[in-house]
């Protein structure tokens, strides 16, 4: 993660970079793998994850990074539908289902990949330019 | 100019790695809402520390924000296409000044060696 008070390298900010869409990612897996799951209870419903970035400027070097700054539950209202045989049903026979829009999981992966292909192709081209300039003869 | 060994490179050279390093910057924060995508203006700024400026003064005077194409939503001004084109732009100006660098080593390597 970059020690702490030491100024921020090209190294150090792609990986952090590369952890935040990780966590994106990891959060649009949570909602896709929970997408349709039913709930007793209204509280008790899957709600979808997100991840709430923020920069992270370091001012010595004037280089930017990605911080996680949390992951917050959507506040999308459950599903609710009346299905009195399911054996999850609450007294009045209502079943509650997470409200996780798959279409927007989706994009959101695709998004969070490319992001991610982009920064490890940026780093690569970087380390690469570093090398030469090190084995300058 | 005190660098008369190098010349013009060796400030275009520390030019170019800081401008690699605002340019990653761009791209690490594709996704935070409210980032303002930031570019060096390279000629300003290469011509800013030949008239005697220090690194850190010509850069942060020739700093400037991105003009999008079409801003987002939630005020990122990050976009892609532009940001990998001025990756990609300033990866080819860096090996090219390391490559007159390296030159001008190996021709006063030659001159020592006297061969």
């Amino acid at each position: 993660m970059g020690a702490p008070g030491q100024p921020l390298t090209l190294f150090s900010l792609a990986q952090r970079g590369l952890s935040a869409q990780l966590v994106r990612m990891n959060a649009a897996a949570s909602n896709l793998a929970n997408a349709g799951t039913v709930a007793g209870s209204e509280a008790g419903t899957y709600k979808p994850l997100r991840p709430v970035f923020a920069t992270a400027l370091d001012a010595a070097t004037g280089l930017a990074t990605v911080d996680v700054r949390a992951v917050q539950q959507s506040s999308a209202k459950a599903i609710r539908t009346h299905d009195p045989d399911h054996p999850l049903a609450d007294a009045n026979g209502d079943v509650w289902t997470a409200p996780v829009d798959e279409n927007a999981e989706m994009v959101e992966m695709l998004d969070s990949s490319r992001q991610y292909q982009n920064l490890v192709e940026a780093l690569s081209t970087a380390k690469q330019l570093m090398l030469e300039t090190m084995r300058m003869k | 100019m005190n660098e008369t060994l190098f010349g013009i490179h060796g400030t275009a050279l520390a030019l170019r790695s800081q401008r690699m390093g605002i340019l990653a910057s761009n791209i690490a924060n594709a996704a935070t809402p409210g980032y303002k995508a930031r570019d060096i203006d390279f000629a300003a700024a290469l011509k800013a520390s030949t008239s005697g400026a220090s690194a850190d003064q010509a850069i942060s005077g020739a700093t400037r924000y991105r003009v999008p194409t079409m801003p987002a939503m939630d005020g990122n001004t990050v976009e892609m296409m532009t940001e990998q084109t001025a990756f990609a732009e300033n990866a080819v100006g860096y090996s090219a000044t390391l490559q007159f660098i390296k030159g001008r080593v190996e021709t006063i390597t030659r001159a020592l060696k006297g061969d």
